[in-house]
């Protein structure tokens, strides 16, 4: 129970975390300029974006839980099952950011899905 | 050398990067924290005692400094690249992971658990190609 409770909070937190800064990033505007000054320009304007902190603050939090359910499931269990980032991408950006997910997008997350399914029971 | 050449040479040079380093620092803090073990309560005093210990375990660095080698990576090959050519590659670090799981760690992937494997690599293959830009100008 406590790893499907980590695991939860890593793949949405993580995801919800990513979505959060892409949000603060869309607003901050696309960047053109690479030169060290405009990057730092560009980067301490996203960090007056409230968005932006709450993206790193769930980040933070997906990391540590990563690190607590590696301290009691296998690396090859884990990893594999966070691949549901795509699906919880998939319904955050459809939701959140109003992105247009394709058909075909959401064929290769059912089969994310199935896979994760099928790594599941293959631990049990 | 032409700039083709070159441009295919550091993208595989990249790619491969990624493809290495993903991997090998999800073992890394996988090992780490083996090593460090999981906390018998949750009380702050535990946490924080636990906390410590990350940070003291080298294996933990190694594979924050391997996360970080993957992601610096990432995004230099993704101011030339393709999203949707990138992404896919994604889906291998997920079989690396498995198989440096199961040589170097010594964890035991039953039969349906390979299966999954590659059924998430397949699915995260088709997710990857998929257009990268779906809103605003530029998409399709």
């Amino acid at each position: 129970m406590l790893e499907a409770f980590l695991l939860f909070l890593v793949v949405v937190s993580g995801t919800g975390g990513e979505i959060c800064v892409t949000r603060a990033m869309k607003s901050v505007g696309e960047v053109d300029d690479f030169r060290p000054l405009a990057v730092a320009r560009v980067i301490s304007h996203a960090l007056k974006v409230s968005w932006m902190w709450i993206g790193v603050s769930m980040m933070a939090l997906a990391f540590f839980s990563l690190l607590a359910v590696l301290s009691i499931e296998n690396v090859s269990f884990v990893v594999p099952i966070t691949a549901l980032n795509y699906a919880a991408g998939a319904l955050g950006g459809k939701f959140f950011l109003g992105e247009r997910v394709t058909p075909r997008r959401w064929a290769g997350v059912l089969i994310v899905c199935v896979g994760v399914t099928l790594v599941w029971l293959g631990k049990r | 050398m032409t700039s083709s050449h070159n441009l295919h040479l550091k993208t595989y040079a990249m790619l491969l990067i990624m493809v290495l380093f993903a991997p090998l620092g999800n073992v890394f803090l996988g090992k780490g924290m083996k090593n460090v073990g999981s906390a018998v309560s949750w009380s702050p005093s535990q946490l924080l005692h636990i906390l410590s210990l990350v940070l003291k375990s080298g294996y933990i660095w190694l594979g924050i400094a391997c996360l970080l080698t993957f992601f610096v990576a990432y995004l230099l090959i993704l101011s030339w690249a393709d999203y949707s050519y990138v992404q896919p590659t994604s889906s291998i670090t997920l079989l690396v992971v498995a198989l440096l799981g199961y040589f170097y760690l010594g964890e035991r992937i039953a039969p349906l658990h390979w299966a999954g494997i590659i059924v998430i690599c397949l699915g995260v293959f088709v997710v990857g190609n998929t257009p990268p830009r779906t809103t605003g100008a530029g998409a399709d």
